[in-house]
């Protein structure tokens, strides 16, 4: 038995514990000493170009979608998405599905509407009530994620949401997008494009439908009153679906 | 006791014969492109499922994409961008790929890129 080898091995697995102790006790001093001025720090520290901070709660992300203006068989949304996020054509029933067309007929008049559906992105969301592992869970600024590194596939959240929103991974998957990481064994959903509205873009789904001037959906801070989507939502009524689920949802529908 | 030494005389030879054979082949890394990495290698080597654990949280739950404050980004993006093979575009697709290599060297399970992709951005599709 070697002290030397005794001494590498102890100090080896450590190092990395060792040095955020540190970094947490040097953090700690600075508070304890300047508190003021660390504060002040952070509030000033400018984001970098291209790189977020993080999510903020100041910040409550939002989705107007006007059924007006959304034509019956326009799937721009829908393929914008699969394009987007990687999720390769549909070849079966059981295949992932982000965001969905729904038509809904009168049965009195005949009169047709049609309006995308995915992740109502809510403020009570039952997905994270229900989550065994606290996989799914919603960020600061209101999206609603599933954390894949820590979902064990159990389906509960499938089952919770009263919007049909999550979709299971059956099947092996290659060739994913960088910035989209999915694999078999999860439970995923519309993400908001959370990497494009980290980068300060807008979901793709938003973005298609804009570019083929429908303009049926509109992306937004629903906590900042001069965004586009507040001044909408203020001056048209809008509804939620299945308000009476008390979700509050993020994602509004005008002209149901 | 003839037999048996024979048979001792087999083990040893055979034993010999393995490690003549010079045993599991070492890890060949490829040179890797972009410059400087986030730490030193010997830091890397050691520390580099601590800090891509540390970033994933703060990206998956924080949203903070790139650096957090003043630490380096340890980006698994960054990593199979900068040591992505050239001759297969990836990190794990074949086993003499960086991160193949070494991890089954070491005989500890990769599934990283069972989710993420293990092609750089910039290797053809």
């Amino acid at each position: 038995m070697s002290t030397g080898q005794q001494v590498n091995n102890g100090v080896g697995p450590v190092s990395f514990a060792r040095r955020k102790v540190v970094g947490a006790l040097a953090a700690l001093g600075g508070v304890a000493i300047a508190p003021g001025l660390v504060l002040y720090e952070f509030a000033q520290a400018a984001p970098d170009a291209g790189k977020s901070t993080g999510a903020s709660s100041k910040v409550r992300w939002g989705m107007l979608i006007d059924t007006t203006l959304c034509t019956p068989g326009c799937t721009a949304c829908v393929d914008a998405c699969r394009t987007e996020n990687g999720l390769g054509p549909v070849t079966r029933a059981t295949d992932v599905q982000w965001i969905r067309k729904v038509e809904l007929k009168d049965r009195k008049t005949g009169a047709v509407q049609s309006a995308p559906v995915m992740c109502q992105h809510c403020a009570e969301p039952p997905c994270v009530d229900v989550c065994p592992t606290g996989a799914s869970f919603k960020r600061a600024d209101g999206i609603v994620l599933v954390d894949r590194h820590t979902c064990i596939g159990c389906r509960y959240c499938v089952m919770a949401c009263p919007y049909m929103a999550r979709s299971f991974v059956h099947e092996p998957i290659t060739e994913q997008k960088t910035e989209v990481p999915r694999g078999k064994g999860c439970v995923e959903s519309c993400t908001l494009c959370v990497q494009r509205v980290d980068r300060g873009s807008t979901p793709a789904c938003v973005e298609a439908c804009t570019a083929i001037d429908k303009g049926a959906m509109v992306f937004g801070d629903l906590n900042d009153p001069q965004s586009d989507i507040a001044r909408r939502i203020r001056a048209r009524a809008s509804v939620q679906i299945r308000a009476d689920l008390r979700l509050d949802t993020g994602v509004r529908y005008q002209g149901l | 006791m003839k037999l048996r030494l024979a048979l001792l005389g087999l083990c040893l030879a055979a034993a010999a014969g393995a490690a003549g054979a010079g045993g599991t082949p070492k890890p060949m890394l490829e040179p890797a492109r972009g410059g400087q990495c986030v730490a030193p290698p010997e830091v890397m080597r050691r520390d580099h499922p601590e800090m891509l654990k540390h970033q994933r949280d703060e990206t998956v739950r924080g949203g903070v994409r790139g650096a957090a404050s003043g630490a380096p980004a340890a980006s698994l993006a960054q990593c199979v961008e900068c040591h992505a093979s050239k001759a297969s575009g990836s990190v794990a697709a074949r086993r003499e790929d960086f991160c193949a290599s070494c991890h089954a060297y070491a005989g500890v399970r990769l599934d990283c890129f069972e989710c993420h992709t293990s092609k750089a951005k910039g290797a053809a599709r």
